[in-house]
């Protein structure tokens, strides 16, 4: 396999001088990070902060894991357990996901358009840090939660947060708060990098570039800090509602009052479904740059794809209601629901079976990128059609709130979004680092992780089937879900391995991996035409570009992409 | 050669895979008694003919899908032999890209219209004259079922008919929660339904045969929501008869059990419970009417006997860490006085 492919005939092209750095104390480096606006280094530190949050919220479902393993447990009592349920859900969804899928698109935006930063570098940093301060005031609850009342310590109300149950009268202490404003602060940071995202890709683009040109990655983040700015609204109304519920005494959603304990739902799912969208377009976005460069193909149907991610958007925000099947909707709010759940399979199936034309006819190297590129569309098409089971209300009424959910958003947020990103990691750390990650590491990492997620995933489907509900510390054993419970958590272990092996390979590469240089990967898009790392204004000269693979039209001059756009 | 251990890995991977979930299965016949699958009343009934339906549907999608993906995988992989040059470079095909459009498009409309058949069938059901109507209350950690036409309030076990095509009997239940949301599931009966605090939900069983049907509540409701489980008993009509006329029975208490029925009366249990024939008339407990007709003690935390009810009294967080009875710090004279005398509540 020949991964060190870089053409001469781009080298120069695009060419940057390179920079000399002077020897500098910690405390400057530590200076020079805190105070940066570069979007490179504040992607760097969304994904660092992510995969840091990633390992905490590891540690609190291996807990989880232990204490289901046999039935009868007590290793972890009832209210530490509801706490780390609260905690792992609002951790891998807010500190892991949204940070980390920021970082993807600050670093690589600009580069992918030929621009020198974000629209507004300031607001991208003052963006980071309220992220880094809502996970700050989330844990803090660790140590301040205990209040003037003394309930609790970390949040237990679940990361939905059904009212009442967040309610003063059921939530005392302080938890609940630091749950309410960790997400609140947390969200203005979201606004804030959207606003940036959106403004940078309309405003920045390069001299060719029109929309039709950009990169998928480009359009996907586009798509998603749109739906960013439309969907946090809500979950922070929601928010300051419970606020004022719990310290200036509204009724919102204090039922005892006459409030309504619906309206909060309603209001978390309008912001919680196209949520679920937010954070899987950008595993989309990764793989539709990673599959066709290892496929050598240009893209299957780029317009159909733009369109489909346009059409997923925009049903997304129609569908929130099917999170709410079992709250005794009309007949007629159920059916609505589920047709427009439904409608979302269609242009998700077509960005499918787009993928997979990408790779057909190709000359696929399976390359750790490209290993998690496959699996993701595997599990992802089993994600699918748990998810077409789940729209159909009567079926829902069975798993709704079982296992078997848990199973299928464990595809969705781990087998789908969190293979892609590792896949990112793997493609884009050669262009972040000028080092290429260790293969060898890279495939253990791969196939442990993979086979970990399908013994504990795989399996976790079976006892929703078989009547567990979710979100229960422990069971009784006659109820017969012991064995799949043990081997759910055996496959944990496997997947701790397998993530032991990735941090290992981090660390290692960081000092020893081999050099990269610009384009590893015989790749396409304009950030493989700077160098690796790329430097503070990324290109010396603005590129101009006549296609969607530029630097496929400089390496084969004869046959270049815009003779076919 | 390298593929060949790769392929080697992947048959392992599933060989374990498949052969685990196998074993489990087979080792959990018992966990059969909460299985969606295997329904014993009309609405889970219909929802398990849906759910075949849905899952072959995407058993076939499944099959098609993966095969595409791993056909690719190994028939377009790059060969050592290979030539170094680009393939073919295709941008797309309308017609191809029109036929995956069009094909999701009916499935989807199949699959909604099935889906709709069946909430219709469910949600719009007639309720027939000869319906048992039972008010469901959610509680934090345990279920109150009151019957308002025969006077009957119970708790954490319901009692219903058996139903029959000649002798319809349904039961209709009304959901009403005290405190937080909760959810009433019991899977071979019907699908869940949450119970929400504020709002008046309905779901209906129709058991057709006669058994007991565990469930619990699945909406998650504070500390205790893993020990608030339901127990659904469906007697003959005949047996249902007895049952609501002996709950309905005034207790008959000899002489032996009055010290007992003094110490439950001037301690702090009858803040919280209702006893019939006693001052107390709490309702923030479970009603101790009867209590030794059930078979369990805090919502199926532990099984009912005098030992075990003695135990609970001590200190119920023992069993059940978090509920909201308190230990009663009773002296051993008094705790065996007092149920000597709940032991008499058949």
């Amino acid at each position: 396999m020949n991964t060190s492919y870089t053409p001469s005939s781009i080298a120069g092209v695009l060419d940057t001088p390179t920079r000399k750095e002077g020897g500098k104390t910690i405390f400057e480096h530590l200076h020079e990070w805190a105070t940066t606006v570069d979007h490179k280094k504040l992607g760097i530190m969304y994904i660092v902060y992510g995969l840091i949050f990633f390992l905490v919220g590891g540690v609190e479902a291996s807990l989880m894991r232990l204490q289901l393993a046999r039935p009868d447990n007590h290793f972890i009592g009832p209210q530490l357990f509801n706490q780390l349920f609260t905690m792992h859900g609002t951790t891998m969804v807010f500190l892991v996901g949204m940070p980390i899928i920021f970082g993807f698109a600050n670093y690589l935006v600009p580069l992918m358009i030929g621009a020198r930063d974000l629209a507004f570098p300031r607001l991208n940093s003052f963006g980071f840090w309220l992220s880094v301060m809502g996970g700050l005031i989330l844990y803090f609850s660790i140590i301040g939660g205990m209040g003037m009342t003394g309930a609790g310590s970390m949040p237990d109300v679940g990361w939905f947060a059904y009212a009442p149950l967040t309610g003063k009268a059921f939530s005392r202490g302080n938890s609940t708060d630091y749950w309410t404003i960790g997400v609140l602060v947390g969200g203005f940071g979201s606004i804030a990098t959207a606003i940036n995202i959106l403004t940078t890709i309309v405003c920045l683009r390069c001299e060719g570039m029109t929309l039709m040109k950009m990169p998928l990655f480009v359009w996907l983040s586009l798509v998603v800090s749109g739906m960013v700015l439309l969907a946090i609204g809500p979950l922070t109304a929601a928010q300051i509602m419970l606020l004022l519920d719990r310290y200036l005494g509204a009724h919102f959603f204090d039922t005892q009052a006459g409030g309504s304990a619906v309206l909060w739902q309603h209001f978390f799912w309008i912001f919680g479904h196209p949520e679920v969208y937010i954070l899987i377009i950008p595993g989309f976005a990764i793989a539709s740059e990673i599959i066709p460069v290892f496929s050598r193909k240009a893209i299957f149907g780029y317009p159909v794809m733009v369109g489909a991610t346009v059409a997923i958007a925009f049903v997304s925000f129609g569908v929130w209601a099917h999170h709410m099947f079992t709250v005794g909707m009309t007949s007629i709010g159920n059916t609505f629901f589920v047709i427009s759940t439904m409608l979302v399979g269609v242009p998700t199936g077509i960005k499918l079976f787009n993928w997979i034309a990408t790779m057909w006819g190709g000359k696929i190297r399976l390359a750790t990128p490209m290993l998690f590129c496959i699996a993701f569309l595997f599990q992802f098409l089993i994600a699918g059609l748990t998810g077409i089971m789940l729209a159909v209300a009567p079926f829902d009424w069975q798993l709704s709130d079982s296992y078997f959910v848990v199973a299928h958003f464990h595809f969705v947020l781990v087998g789908s979004l969190l293979f892609t990103i590792f896949a990112g990691i793997y493609y884009w750390f050669p262009k972040v680092t000028g080092r290429m990650l260790s293969e060898k590491l890279g495939k253990w990492h791969f196939w442990l992780f993979f086979i970990g997620f399908h013994v504990t995933f795989d399996t976790m489907h079976v006892p929703g089937l078989l009547g567990m509900p979710r979100r229960i510390y422990t069971y009784e054993a006659s109820r017969g879900w012991g064995t799949l419970n043990l081997i759910c958590t055996l496959g944990v272990a496997i997947q701790a391995v397998g993530i032991l092996c990735f941090v290992a390979n981090i660390l290692w590469s960081l000092r020893s991996g081999k050099r990269a240089g610009r384009d590893p990967w015989d790749a396409w898009t304009l950030e493989w035409g700077t160098t690796s790392p790329p430097p503070e204004f990324n290109f010396s000269k603005s590129p101009v570009v006549k296609s969607r693979r530029p630097l496929w039209d400089i390496k084969h001059p004869s046959d270049p992409d815009w003779k076919y756009e | 050669m390298k593929l060949t251990a790769h392929k080697r890995l992947i048959v392992w991977a599933f060989a374990f895979l498949f052969g685990s979930l196998g074993m489990a299965v087979a080792a959990n016949d018992l966990s059969l008694q909460t299985s969606i699958f295997s329904p014993e009343s009309a609405p889970a009934d219909s929802i398990k003919h849906l759910s075949f339906l849905v899952l072959g549907i995407s058993g076939v999608i499944f099959a098609v899908v993966t095969g595409m993906i791993l056909y690719a995988t190994v028939r377009f992989r790059q060969r050592p032999d290979d030539d170094g040059k680009e393939p073919p470079q295709v941008y797309g095909s309308n017609p191809v890209e029109a036929a995956w459009t069009i094909v999701p498009i009916l499935i989807v409309v199949v699959l909604a219209l099935s889906a709709t058949r069946v909430i219709q069938e469910i949600q719009n059901a007639p309720k027939p004259e000869s319906a048992l109507d039972v008010v469901v209350t959610g509680h934090q950690w345990w279920w109150e079922f009151s019957y308002p036409k025969l006077g009957i309030v119970t708790a954490n076990e319901l009692h219903v008919p058996v139903s029959s095509p000649q002798k319809r009997l349904p039961t209709f239940l009304q959901l009403r929660s005290a405190d937080v949301a909760h959810s009433f599931w019991v899977p071979r009966l019907s699908g869940k339904t949450d119970v929400i605090p504020n709002r008046h939900n309905q779901v209906w069983i129709e058991p057709q045969r006669a058994g007991l049907f565990v469930g619990q509540c699945a909406e998650y409701c504070g500390t205790q929501h893993a020990k608030m489980l339901l127990r659904v008993y469906a007697h003959t009509p005949e047996d249902f008869e007895r049952w609501a006329s002996e709950q309905k029975a005034v207790q008959a208490e000899g002489p032996q059990v009055a010290a007992g029925r003094m110490v439950f009366q001037r301690t702090a249990c009858i803040n919280c419970h209702t006893l019939d024939n006693t001052i107390a008339d709490g309702r923030f407990g479970p009603s101790l009417s009867h209590l030794m007709s059930r078979e369990t003690l805090g919502a199926g935390a532990l099984s009912n006997s005098p030992a075990n009810l003695r135990a609970w009294i001590n200190n119920p967080s023992q069993f059940k860490p978090g509920v909201r009875m308190p230990a009663m710090n009773l002296s051993d004279s008094d705790l065996d006085q007092l149920v000597a005398y709940l032991a008499t509540l058949k």
